[in-house]
């Protein structure tokens, strides 16, 4: 149980990936299947935000600064979030946007050739 | 040994693969065209013969055309094992082009231009597994050969030459890919190098178990040696046009095989090596046992190409036997018996076409009395069997001496009844043709008695060959002094 | 004149740009596009080359984006390993580009700028995986690749958009667990700079979570690069797509991605980790067996000609994954070789394809009829490239398969060596099947003898020039593999194997 509570963020990103995983594999309509790509993905950007925080950190603006005392007061790493994977997640989330983008145009394409979302439906009109 | 760099091997080698361009670009204007084939032919055959001399001084040619991989290379050197074999191939490329020209205008057959063109190339390939340094090299020179004589086995673009062209790779592509490749490999990792070496690179680097089996992978996998079980392509092949089946089928590729397992057995493992662990052995009784089974195969054949075939099989094994009797006189028998049954195999080879392009008769059972009409052909046969058979006057009667002195000399007294089995099966499958062609009834004749020999392209070369086979018989002194200069006796 | 330490961000730079020119040109003139890309892909390729010698003169180059230095900045290292996949990337898509004049006008007529700026920046994020030396930025690059193929595919016919979809889905799975597994770099090294990473990670070797972000990075990569039994994508997205697709992606993104997996073995975990560390090499090279025996056969079930090299592509991974998880230096050395040598046969193979498809309208088997007579240019490259698939010296696949079989044999790995061996013979089969309907069977509507001349009918020269180029280089590379293995390859294996 304490490991569970001691590191939740990892259990809700399992989580969410795996609700995700499922949908992409085993839905039958091909937007259901990207929303789940998109829990997964979204899942992913969740735990490396979780990884930058810090209990009772603010966000990394060196507060004492504007110049003229920052270089007396040594700047405790532990009051800030890691500012880092958040920056990477804001390129991640360019990505997966990007990734929708593409696969909702393939889907607007599949409707067009062949009238329908649903995969079963697809594959016979391909037989 | 004196050794010296020179280019001349490779320019032999090149020479008929240079020649495919301006036979392709002549390919409208047929008489310049085989004029290339002949200039080819006659430059490759000076080149060849330029290097006897040397080679005969004792001096070994060598040149290395590149560096392929670190430690390996494509390396050319002139022995006189290799220059035996050079020269016998490069001087019957041209009696066999003036052949094909008889055989291919008589026929009237189709795309020769591409004919010639493969011919050049299997030619160069030839030559080029003669003069190689080291196993990578000729292995090289071997697929290349596999490739460029597949349109030649299935000129005729039919069913029956599609089918007989897959069996061709299947023997030959599957064994060289299949036993050669990895025993090549593995001899690498063993002994770090490739190189040929007078008593053999591998000796005293691995255990006897590795060694048969290693032997066995190679013995298999040359095919074109044509040792059963692996002799199915031979027959095969057949479908081929004659001088194609002539040349190539009874000289060029399947000496390669049997040329190449007397490399391996020479260069890769060395006779010493196994003689001590007694491997030579293993290869003469598969040896032995296709000679024997191919004969009887023979003698029941009634397409002439088709016992033509067989008998090529149990000869190429007595070639191999040769080797691996380990004894100077039985492998230099075996090694003149490449240059001696060369001739006269090609000779009846080259009467089998003849009497195709003259009368269209395949089957033995449709030659009754031939040879009132065709007599110049039928005395060439004559000849040619004598050969094969080991009869004098003919040069296949030393190198059956040899062979049988060597089986003498290596204690083997089975291989001496096989022998002698084999030379009686021999007679027993050629004499009766001729015999037929010539004596019988006129009512048992199948033809009138009027002379009409085939074109004149086609009977020249069959006598200059059958001649040469009886010219071998009181000249047999430059290729026996090479077979023993090969093998240091 | 830009001087030469420049041209590593160059390499990406000139083609990222040059699809911003291409799209707003083609705006207002069509006919620019073609030009463009090539003039941009031959300057890239100048750039490559001459990098390459750079580094076999000077040892590797590392150049700081912005000029930060890592672990702060982006850095892109560029040594023997990716100088080499770099000239390939470059060298490959510039005969693709060269090559899809025809038949990107005959299949996608009224989308030649949009269909150009998508190929230059899958070009792109190609070189950029290649050339980076940043985790996290690799995988932004992976992503560019793959979004911008998953378009390039879906521009074909019949199942394209299907199976592009697919791709889509099968693509995100392997860049997502990719990129988890960085995550787990990043948390247990705080760097994720390659170098840097490369330096923590052995003091903190036993930890699981490494081995963790080793398998999620390994398995994403996989994913990637249609690594059997994680395939199932890879055929139907090749088979369908246009034809100038084809020929760009299937010899480029597979190799690319085994690429970045020795990149990322050996100069991430490091080769002590993953090989003595670790003991999978065993089940992998096992696995890497399934992929050659699974792929081969597979192929060997299809009449679709296209359709039979896509799975032929996925023995090909199986072999070079196989020899690189050999660990010693033979086996990476031909998997390495691999590289270089597959993507030119199967380039040469997809050109054949393309122009057969673009003379008949299709790539079943029985399109192939007759054409030794009808197209006797295109069949000779074709052989070429067949018989370097089977493995014949001295062709560039007799090579690697040399040393890829070399290193099986010092691994012991004796199911390796059957494997390739099996695969050359079906090859073989396969190959000659193609050749045999090729060269015996007469063409449609001609069902006479066969022995009547038919008229020569070949592709236009802009397919064949490039063509030629490689059908010629399949031969010339093979016989200097022996300068590219010294000067360049050897340097790249990880010392001490």
């Amino acid at each position: 149980m304490d490991v569970i509570i001691a590191s939740y963020n990892y259990w809700i990103y399992i989580l969410l990936m795996m609700i995700g995983l499922y949908a992409m594999l085993s839905k039958n309509n091909l937007v259901k299947k990207i929303i789940g790509m998109s829990i997964f993905q979204a899942a992913i950007i969740v735990f490396y935000v979780s990884i930058g925080a810090k209990r009772g950190a603010t966000i990394p603006i060196i507060e004492h600064g504007h110049g003229h005392g920052a270089a007396e007061h040594a700047v405790n790493v532990m009051n800030y979030v890691n500012p880092l994977p958040h920056v990477l997640m804001l390129t991640a989330i360019v990505v997966s946007v990007s990734t929708l983008g593409v696969a909702l145009a393939i889907i607007l394409g599949i409707h067009r050739r062949y009238g329908t979302v649903e995969e079963d439906e697809i594959m016979e009109k391909i037989q | 040994m004196e050794t010296k760099i020179c280019i001349r091997p490779l320019l032999a080698i090149l020479v008929s693969l240079i020649a495919v361009a301006p036979i392709v670009l002549s390919s409208k204007r047929p008489n310049l065209r085989e004029g290339w084939t002949f200039i080819a032919g006659i430059i490759k055959f000076s080149l060849v013969a330029s290097m006897v001399p040397l080679v005969l001084d004792g001096v070994r040619l060598e040149y290395t055309v590149a560096q392929v991989l670190p430690g390996m290379a494509i390396k050319l050197a002139v022995d006189p094992m290799g220059l035996m074999f050079a020269l016998v191939s490069s001087s019957l490329w041209i009696v066999t082009s003036a052949y094909s020209i008889g055989y291919m205008r008589g026929l009237d057959e189709h795309s020769q231009t591409r004919y010639f063109s493969f011919f050049a190339i299997a030619l160069s390939s030839t030559i080029g597994v003669a003069f190689s340094a080291n196993l990578f090299t000729m292995y090289l020179f071997y697929e290349m050969l596999s490739l460029a004589t597949y349109p030649l086995v299935t000129h005729h673009q039919d069913d029956e030459s599609r089918y007989s062209g897959r069996k061709y790779l299947a023997f030959i592509l599957g064994t060289s890919i299949g036993f050669v490749l990895p025993a090549m490999l593995i001899s690498y990792n063993l002994a770090g190098t490739l190189e040929f070496a007078n008593n053999g690179f591998l000796s005293g680097t691995t255990s006897k178990t590795v060694m048969t089996v290693l032997l066995i992978m190679f013995v298999f996998g040359f095919a074109k040696a044509a040792i059963m079980p692996f002799h199915g392509w031979l027959p095969a092949a057949m479908v081929a046009p004659t001088p194609v089946s002539a040349l190539l089928h009874a000289v060029a590729v399947v000496k390669v095989g049997v040329f190449s397992i007397f490399r391996i057995i020479t260069g890769v493992f060395g006779t010493d090596m196994l003689r001590s662990l007694e491997l030579g052995t293993v290869v003469a009784y598969l040896a032995a046992f296709t000679i024997i089974i191919a004969s009887l195969i023979a003698l029941s054949q009634d397409g002439l190409k088709r016992r033509l075939a067989f008998s090529t099989i149990g000869q190429l094994s007595y070639i191999v036997l040769g080797a691996a009797l380990l004894s100077p006189k039985g492998m230099s028998g075996g090694l003149v018996h490449i240059a001696m049954h060369a001739f006269g195999k090609i000779t009846l080879f080259f009467c089998a076409g003849a009497i195709y392009v003259a009368t269209r008769k395949k089957n033995i059972s449709d030659m009754v009395g031939i040879g009132k009409r065709m007599p110049v052909t039928m005395i060439a046969f004559l000849i040619g069997s004598m050969s094969v058979i080991g009869l004098p006057p003919t040069g296949g009667f030393f190198s059956k001496w040899y062979l049988v002195l060597g089986t003498i000399e290596a204690d083997q007294i089975v291989m001496l009844f096989v022998l002698l089995t084999s030379s009686l099966l021999n007679a027993a499958y050629f004499l009766p043709i001729v015999y037929k062609a010539f004596f019988c009834t006129a009512e048992e004749s199948m033809f009138d008695d009027k002379v009409a020999e085939a074109p004149v392209w086609c009977v020249a070369p069959l006598s200059l060959t059958a001649l040469v086979s009886i010219a071998l018989f009181f000249y047999p002194t430059l290729f026996m002094r090479l077979a023993e200069m090969a093998l240091g006796v | 004149m830009i001087s030469p330490e420049q041209y590593p961000v160059l390499i990406v730079v000139i083609p990222l740009l040059s699809a911003f020119i291409i799209n707003v040109i083609g705006w207002f003139r069509k006919g620019f596009s073609y030009p463009l890309i090539v003039l941009s892909l031959i300057i890239t390729f100048y750039l490559s080359v001459s990098t390459l010698l750079q580094v076999v003169d000077g040892g590797a180059i590392s150049y700081r984006l912005g000029g930060w230095p890592p672990p702060f900045g982006i850095e892109y290292v560029i040594d023997h390993l990716n100088a080499l996949v770099l000239v390939v990337i470059s060298f490959v898509s510039l005969a693709a580009a060269v090559f899809s004049k025809e038949s990107v006008k005959k299949e996608l007529p009224d989308r030649i700028p949009q269909y150009y700026t998508l190929f230059i920046l899958l070009v792109t994020g190609l070189l950029g995986m290649t050339i980076t030396g940043d985790a996290f930025n690799l995988y932004v690059l992976i992503e560019i690749a793959a979004l911008t193929s998953y378009a390039l595919i879906a521009f074909g016919r019949d199942r394209a958009l299907v199976s592009s979809f697919n791709y889509v889905i099968m693509g995100t799975v392997g860049a997502s667990f990719y990129l988890l597994g960085v995550g787990h770099l990043y948390i247990m090294t705080g760097s994720l700079n390659m170098g840097d990473l490369l330096s923590i990670l052995p003091a903190i070797s036993g930890s699981r979570a490494i081995f963790v972000a080793f398998l999620l990075i390994i398995v994403g990569i996989w994913t990637k690069m249609a690594f059997f039994p994680l395939h199932g994508w890879l055929p139907n997205a090749y088979t369908y797509a246009p034809t100038a697709t084809g020929v760009l992606v299937a010899p480029l993104m597979t190799k690319v991605s085994v690429y970045i997996m020795i990149r990322l073995m050996f100069s991430v975990f490091s080769a002590d980790y993953v090989f003595n560390t670790l003991n999978v090499h065993d089940i992998i090279v096992w696995m890497a067996v399934a992929a050659i025996i699974g792929g081969s056969l597979l192929a060997l079930t299809q009449t679709d000609f296209r359709r039979m090299l896509t799975y032929l592509i996925v023995a090909e991974v199986g072999y070079m994954v196989g020899g690189v998880w050999l660990a010693n230096s033979a086996g990476i050395t031909g998997a390495i070789l691999h590289i270089l040598n597959d993507a030119l046969m199967t380039l040469c193979l997809f050109l054949v394809a393309g122009i057969i498809y673009h003379k008949t309208r299709g790539h079943h088997l029985d399109d192939i009829r007759g054409l030794y007579r009808k197209m006797p240019f295109t069949m000779a490259a074709f052989t070429v490239g067949a018989l370097s698939m089977i493995g014949v010296p001295p062709t560039v696949g007799f090579f690697s398969k040399w040393y890829l079989i070399l290193g099986a044999i010092d691994a012991g790995q004796w199911g390796f060596m059957a494997a390739l061996i099996i695969s050359s013979l079906i090859n073989a089969v396969l190959f000659f099947k193609v050749i045999e309907v090729g060269y015996f069977e007469p063409m449609h509507g001609h069902h006479d003898d066969g022995h009547h001349e038919v008229t020569i009918d070949e592709a236009p020269f802009s397919m064949l020039a490039p063509l030629y180029v490689i059908a010629v280089s399949l031969i010339v590379v093979g016989i200097y593999t022996s300068s590219i293995i010294t000067n360049i390859i050897a340097h790249a294996v990880p010392k001490g194997l």
